[in-house]
């Protein structure tokens, strides 16, 4: 399967020949791929490829060089500062380490895009974290600080508080990165329920391959600068090199569990 | 940050300090009440001011009472000073203001010398009885002159 | 020859660059600060690390360095027989001088450079990103209410340093040195106005308060994502906010006749 520049408008989030350069070193050269509405879409690739890079570029956070990056029918390379703080109102994102604000207790944490763009009351903010916490199967965390929970436990907050404003699109940084099979499991399970019940579409930068195929809808394989589009099962049979590395040193760090196709 | 009484009770604590610090500057140290007072403002033209200036201090009997906000020429090309007293003062309509000088060497200052009528000065008034700087050349001058005379 | 020119010249461009890219940073928080989202518990929080957590320091210095300008005027004074007017000295010269100044040097390198750091740390475990992708401006939720509480700060602890100095003036110099109590009440009283001594003394303190404020937030929120860039953040806050309070300093006092 090739990237399919060009045909942009059926994308929920479209990426359209994007140029960035960083510290003089090229980023991404062109790249054009879409993100389909409703779907799981894996963006994987190698450490430092770009898949964080690629996440930034739609949240607005970072901006392209060249090309446009279109979220929702938006250019957001190109809204100006109160549109795009707009937009984000739809989009959630879960940071790489949960990004929490490490001066405010969990149950705040979740609170705050509740008490900054809500008018509702305590009652009903407390109310609404706690039924948060708990769909994340975390109950009795509420008034601990950040740093006094583990990895796992981290990144299932900062899923809450990502969802707690019922965002359409959930942006997810290499969620599984340093945790235990147990907790990727978990991980992987909340997100697939949230895709099934919700129809949310969620972009997850990951370079954990298991975990990856399963969730995945489709899978963006980020290289040399550019996006490989394919569907899981194709992605062995896309005979593009890179890829097939990649496969095979991932599939020979997790064991020969997952062979598919020749 | 879970809400603390004791931090905001020691930020309250801190503010006022540091307010009660700077009240007692501005009014204690500062001596703002002069203004405060409702202060009286009085005029006084001299032929010569000499080293006088802007914040020179005014005293009666030896305690300062205000101090000078202002020196211009009047239209007789005289020095005419702007004194600022303290509003609470009971000065006589006749009293003279003399420059003198603090010490041999120091800074000078204008002396009110309170006079005998029943009449106290208002603010705008004018100080008739005046009495000039004296300037050390003058008096080596007349000295010499004297001097001069005595042996003629 | 050519070659050192073009460095210092490049070196110019980008100073002035940089200064560009202050003003659109402050034209941010000052946006941002004036809207009527007014968070006053953040606030609250922001001048218990600014100003209560300073108070030791700056009332300590104060008794140290009014104990100090003492000794040394008295030695001096007294060599033209002037040691009555000690008072006179040493308010006049915290009042003018040390106060404002001192104040700032000390909160710059406390209170200021803790500030950048927090800040450049919340850059690099991507906790303004977070706010941001929350639709929360972190230049209104985080910046703004710790440059107001290191401006209101910055007077009163000038404030209480003076007082305190004073204080630790009378001390050395009645307790220890002999001085009559009276007359260094008098000579301080009598040397002092409120107009050019006191007013000047708190717009010092004011400017400087606005000044680190703004030198602090803008090393904090400019930090490269790394432990090393925070590190850079807080000693080049230091380094900056120090040289600005000494250049400003030279500049108030000579246009002002403070």
């Amino acid at each position: 399967m090739e990237d399919r520049a060009g045909v942009v408008d059926e994308f929920r989030i479209a990426v359209d020949g994007v140029y960035l350069s960083r510290a003089g070193r090229p980023v991404f050269q062109g790249l054009s791929c879409g993100f389909v509405q409703g779907q799981i879409t894996v963006i994987l690739g190698e450490s430092g490829v770009g898949k964080s890079t690629l996440l930034r570029l739609i949240g607005g956070l970072t901006r392209p060089d060249s090309g446009a990056v279109r979220v929702a029918g938006e250019d957001v390379a190109r809204l100006r500062h109160a549109d795009l703080y707009r937009l984000r109102d739809r989009i959630g994102m879960l940071f790489q380490y949960g990004a929490l604000l490490d001066s405010m207790t969990v149950a705040e944490n979740v609170a705050l895009p509740l008490r900054e763009h809500t008018d509702r009351s305590e009652a009903d903010v407390s109310a609404e974290v706690d039924r948060r916490l708990a769909a994340v199967g975390l109950s009795d965390v509420g008034s601990l600080y950040p740093r006094e929970l583990s990895g796992g436990m981290t990144r299932r907050v900062a899923l809450a508080r990502a969802l707690v404003t019922d965002p359409e699109i959930v942006l997810c940084d290499e969620p599984f990165s340093g945790l235990d099979p147990l907790n990727v499991r978990r991980i992987e399970k909340l997100l697939v329920g949230l895709n099934r019940e919700l129809g949310l579409t969620m972009l997850v930068a990951s370079h954990h391959l298991a975990s990856s195929m399963r969730m995945a809808h489709r899978i963006v394989f980020l290289t040399d600068g550019r996006a490989v589009t394919a569907a899981p099962e194709d992605l062995a049979r896309s005979g593009e090199p890179a890829i097939v590395e990649f496969l095979d040193a991932e599939r020979g760090a997790e064991g020969p569990a997952d062979r598919s196709g020749a | 940050m879970q809400p603390s009484p004791v931090r905001d009770f020691l930020v309250g604590l801190f503010v006022l300090a540091g307010l009660g610090a700077l009240a007692y500057l501005t009014f204690q140290v500062g001596g703002l009440s002069w203004r405060g007072n409702g202060g009286l403002t009085v005029y006084a033209a001299f032929d010569d001011v000499g080293g006088l200036k802007q914040r020179s201090p005014v005293s009666i009997s030896g305690v300062k009472v205000g101090e000078v906000s202002g020196v211009e020429l009047d239209e007789l090309l005289r020095a005419r000073v702007v004194l600022e007293l303290d509003g609470t003062l009971e000065v006589p309509a006749d009293s003279a203001a003399r420059i003198l000088t603090s010490g041999v060497l120091g800074d000078q200052f204008v002396a009110l010398e309170p006079g005998a009528e029943d009449d106290i000065l208002q603010s705008g008034d004018e100080i008739e009885l005046t009495e000039s700087a004296l300037s050390i050349e003058r008096l080596i001058g007349r000295f010499v002159n004297d001097a001069g005379l005595k042996e003629e | 020859m050519r070659g050192v020119i073009e460095r210092i010249g490049l070196r110019a461009l980008e100073a002035v660059s940089e200064l560009g890219r202050m003003g659109v940073f402050v034209g941010g928080f000052v946006r941002a600060g004036v809207l009527p989202r007014y968070r006053v518990r953040r606030f609250m929080d922001e001048l218990f690390d600014v100003g209560v957590l300073s108070l030791a320091i700056i009332c300590l210095s104060g008794l140290t360095v009014g104990a100090v300008l003492a000794l040394q005027g008295y030695y001096n004074l007294a060599r033209f027989g002037a040691e009555g007017s000690l008072g006179a000295v040493v308010g006049l010269v915290l009042v003018r001088e040390l106060g404002p100044v001192l104040t700032a040097l000390l909160v710059t390198g406390r209170a200021a450079s803790a500030m950048a750091a927090q800040i450049a740390t919340m850059v690099t475990t991507e906790q303004l990103d977070g706010l941001r992708m929350m639709s929360v401006d972190p230049l209104d939720f985080v910046i703004s209410p710790k440059a107001l509480a290191m401006a209101v700060a910055m007077p009163l602890l000038n404030a209480l340093f003076i007082v305190f100095a004073i204080f630790g003036g009378y001390v050395v110099g009645v307790s220890y040195l002999g001085l009559d109590a009276g007359q260094y009440w008098t000579s301080l009283e009598g040397a002092i106005v409120f107009a050019q001594d006191i007013a000047g003394s708190v717009l010092k303190s004011v400017v400087f308060g606005i000044l680190i404020a703004i030198i602090a937030t803008y090393r904090g929120y400019t930090a490269e994502p790394t432990a090393a860039g925070v590190s850079a953040a807080t000693t080049g806050t230091v380094v900056t906010g120090s040289v600005a309070v000494l250049v400003f300093d030279y500049a108030i006092t000579a246009l002002w006749g403070v």
